[in-house]
């Protein structure tokens, strides 16, 4: 018998809010459970499990060469870093060095997609605070990305690109001469960036001491990413363990101290920035020569745990993998980064209103397939 | 700073900023060439596919309707997903010895994602990617397809 | 003054045609009707103009075509969704406030729909020329926040009721910076009647004759017009990207249509009211003494002058929706209180001196 309870909200009863999984805002089925105070937030729990398709399990059934396929789909904006990520583990546990030519492309495509990637997600930024006009030059400018990789791979999102021991294919031609094109183009839209949104009064009000996640908290909760070093964690894998061609290019590591949602938001804008400038250094270098490493086509791992991480666009994306020897992994795991940024959102959003918890989880720049994997 | 001062330059500030906003949006607006809408249906006769383009797997034939496919099932065993079944008959040949031969290769289009491990992996290289796109169907059967046509037979000088 | 065209010729005819034949109780309410069905074309056909207007707009400052498809250029695209709303299911929520949940949509559309009757489109042609006009469209159209808070209240949903309190907050501030900022005018041209206030634009408009305190009035004017309808950088009410869709998130069909174009015409009715008030009406423009130059301006038909000075007021106001992100409630309040209204009090001042001392045309 089920008895019946009437609730009557009172003083100190939450007024409960389902954010999610459906609303405009979470950018995917992302469930925010908000207790609220009029519009002031005090609890933020966030569920997570709805686009749950059990892509580590399907790994363990799985060759290494279809494991790729299955890590596009994680987070489905940073495609390439996400192969990069399980190529370089199986690599190194094969021993395998990969032709200079394919260290170069992979930096490449690594570095457009991050760009590809942080253009979506100014785009999305500017709806969540409802400057809507943002969404449509932010989608233009990566239109021209994604003719690149369309060009060269036959796909615009989920490429599947890089494989165990190099690449599915060579690029195509006029790979070169595209970068060389894009990069002037993107380098007069950008400023545009800042005129429209980054300058705004309005977007800066919104903005500023906003989600402050100081250095502690952001390296207990595993805050990585360009979110991480908005509070000044220094933790770009890309400088502290590089990985294929970023040990001779020259970049700056983006750090803001602020640890605000202002501070998030530049760092990515500046990333944009330093994006371009790899690009520039590395397009005139693509060395001639093979671009895959020669391989068994079928591929066993020796018996152990191999463990690799690589800077995705939102974070440290690691995987690990233990093998037995067979051409299945026993076990794998990935340590995405959005699972992790997630979770300190309880402690960002406390304290503010709503509009600021959706500036919040934008600012995080969230995907959610890579949540839950 | 004298807070007086203070306030009225902040507000005349924040007015600026958003002018400049505001030149930026009325600029776009004023300059409709640089619109990057296509007109999809009508532009179909001038779109122009990348050559390389992952739309669907198709099996090319030549004009004596012979296509490369031996049946061996590297694709099969390759995709990740059971979007490739081999269907293989006996057959006889002219010599009189009893032969596998490709009877259907089918291919599962709603199941596929698009990772081109079959047709890295095929041998003779008889299976492509086509730069198609229009694959809207009302009944999920009609993409389940058969790649090789009807009545085909395995060109000379494949390996078997 | 004479002008070219004058449209209480025509309206006074047609008046003295029904007198010749009819009781005088017949014609009033032949009149009535007659003018309460051009008023219901006008404001269904004005609506859905200014829908396809601001989806076009919007499109071309984000690099898009809009629609384009249904008629030439697209300009039967908003008949074809509103066909489609027709045909809708109205979708009442469980536990909703029936009785409110169905009156919200009439009131909101009725605020609307009772102002557009006051403005003058050109000599002699409105509906209703009170003397306290302005003081009219202001009580009036303030009526709406009712239909939004009984919107919220009675859709049993928390969303709805969220963004109706917030919408609640934000219009009654508003209301201040808009009557302030009327009342420079008022102050100036010394007349509550919108009629006397265009007449008395004849020699130049407000936003000219009144130096900087009326530009200022202007500029505090469109901001908190904007508010008030729920637009723009303010439209909290809705916030798409925080409560979905604010205080409509239950509506579907013809009602969602009557919230949808009572904003649109919430915007119409500002930038007429900032046309009539600020921009002289119907008067065309006229510089100084060139005569021929002023001739030929004359020729222009008076509601041209109107209708075009109303549309760029509205482009303006699409351009505020389509460039700024959205204010947070707190910072919303914040710019009312701390900036707008001390700002327009000071305005009030200046204004109150430079008409004492004569200083304006």
């Amino acid at each position: 018998m089920v008895e019946k309870r009437e609730i009557i909200l009172g003083e100190n009863e939450p007024y409960v809010i389902n954010m999610g999984p459906q609303h405009p805002s979470t950018h995917g089925v992302l469930r925010f459970e908000l207790s609220l105070k009029g519009e002031t937030v005090f609890k933020v729990v966030p569920h997570c499990g709805y686009i749950h398709r059990g892509i580590e399990k399907m790994c363990e059934s799985n060759t290494y060469q279809q494991i790729i396929h299955l890590t596009d789909r994680m987070d489905y904006l940073s495609a390439h870093p996400n192969n990069e990520a399980v190529s370089l583990c199986v690599e190194k546990a094969l021993g395998i060095e990969v032709p200079e030519r394919v260290k170069v492309i992979r930096t490449i495509l690594s570095e457009l997609g991050r760009l590809a990637s942080h253009q979506l997600w100014w785009c999305a930024f500017g709806m969540d605070l409802g400057a809507l006009t943002t969404f449509f030059y932010g989608l233009r400018d990566r239109e021209k990305i994604l003719d690149i990789f369309e060009e060269s791979f036959g796909s615009r999102l989920l490429h599947s690109y890089i494989c165990p021991g190099g690449l599915m294919n060579d690029v195509h031609p006029n790979f070169k001469q595209r970068i060389k094109d894009f990069i002037p183009y993107f380098r007069k839209k950008l400023p545009e960036y800042d005129q429209l949104l980054s300058g705004n009064v309005i977007f800066k009000e919104r903005s500023r001491g906003i989600g402050m996640l100081s250095l502690e908290d952001a390296i207990s909760y595993g805050v990585t990413g360009p979110s991480g070093r908005g509070s000044g964690f220094s933790c770009d894998i890309r400088k502290s363990q590089p990985y294929s061609a970023y040990d001779r290019v020259d970049f700056k590591e983006i750090l803001f101290t602020e640890g605000d949602t202002y501070a998030r938001y530049r760092v990515r804008i500046a990333e944009m920035w330093e994006s371009m400038k790899i690009l520039e250094q590395l397009v005139d270098q693509i060395p001639d020569g093979d671009y895959t490493a020669k391989m068994k086509p079928i591929i066993k791992l020796p018996e152990g745990e191999y463990y690799q991480s690589v800077e995705t666009a939102r974070g440290e994306l690691g995987v690990y993998i233990v093998s037995k020897g067979d051409k299945f992994p026993v076990r794998v795991k990935f340590r995405t980064p959005n699972f992790s940024n997630l979770f300190a959102i309880n402690h960002m959003a406390v304290g503010h209103k709503i509009a600021d918890l959706v500036a919040i989880s934008g600012s995080l720049d969230l995907v959610i397939p890579d949540i839950d994997r | 700073m004298n807070p007086v001062i203070k306030y009225f330059s902040e507000i005349v500030k924040g007015v600026g900023t958003l002018i400049t906003g505001m030149k930026v949006t009325s600029g776009y607006f004023i300059r409709p060439k640089e619109i990057i809408t296509q007109k999809y249906p009508e532009n179909r006769d001038t779109l122009i596919m990348l050559e390389r383009f992952k739309g669907e797997v198709v099996m090319p034939h030549d004009e004596n309707n012979q296509h490369a496919c031996t049946g061996c099932g590297i694709c099969e065993i390759n995709c990740p997903n059971g979007s490739i079944q081999i269907l293989t008959a006996k057959i006889t040949n002219a010599e009189g010895k009893s032969v596998r031969v490709i009877d259907k290769h089918i291919y599962h289009l709603s199941m596929c994602t698009m990772c081109g491990l079959c047709v890295k992996t095929c041998p003779s290289d008889a299976i492509v990617f086509a730069p198609t796109f229009e694959h809207a169907v009302f009944d999920r059967n009609k993409l389940t397809l058969q790649l090789n046509k009807p009545g085909s037979s395995i060109k000379k000088g494949v390996k078997e | 003054m004479k002008f070219l065209y004058d449209f209480s010729i025509l309206t006074n005819s047609i008046h003295q045609m029904l007198a010749a034949s009819l009781s005088p109780l017949w014609v009033f309410i032949i009149e009535l009707v007659l003018v309460g069905l051009v008023f219901l074309g006008f404001y269904a056909i004005l609506g859905l103009f200014l829908v396809y207007l601001e989806r076009r707009v919007c499109a071309f400052i984000q690099n898009r075509l809009g629609p384009n498809r249904v008629g030439p250029q697209g300009i039967f695209q908003t008949i074809a969704d509103l066909v489609k709303l027709l045909f809708k299911e109205l979708f009442v929520v469980r536990k909703a406030d029936k009785i409110l949940f169905n009156l919200a949509p009439f009131i909101v559309i009725i605020a609307s729909l009772m102002a557009i009757g006051a403005i003058p489109y050109a000599k002699g042609l409105h509906a209703i020329d009170l003397n306290i006009g302005v003081f009219y469209i202001l009580a009036v159209t303030s009526l709406g926040v009712v239909g939004i808070l009984l919107a919220g209240w009675s859709s049993n949903s928390k969303y709805s009721l969220l963004g109706a309190m917030r919408s609640g907050a934000q219009i009654i501030s508003y209301e201040l910076s808009v009557g302030l900022s009327l009342l420079a005018v008022i102050i100036f041209s010394g007349s509550m009647q919108l009629s006397t206030i265009v007449e008395s634009q004849a020699n130049g408009w407000w936003i000219f004759k009144g130096h900087i305190p009326a530009f200022f009035a202007f500029v505090i004017f469109l901001i908190a017009a904007t508010a008030e309808t729920n637009r723009g950088p303010f439209d909290l009410a809705e916030a798409e990207s925080e409560l979905t869709a604010g205080f409509h998130t239950e509506y579907t069909g013809i009602r969602f249509a009557f919230f949808f174009l009572a904003e649109y015409m919430n915007m119409f009715l500002a930038a007429a009211l900032a046309t009539t008030v600020f921009l002289g009406g119907w008067m065309p423009f006229h510089f100084f003494d060139f005569s021929g130059f002023n001739y030929v301006m004359d020729f222009i038909p008076p509601f041209v002058w109107f209708f075009g000075k109303t549309f760029v007021v509205i482009y303006i106001i699409m351009l505020f929706k389509w460039t700024f992100p959205r204010l947070r409630i707190d910072q919303l309040l914040t710019l009312e209180w701390k900036y707008l209204l001390p700002l327009n009090l000071l305005n009030i001042i200046v204004i109150a001196f430079i008409v004492l001392m004569g200083w304006h045309f």
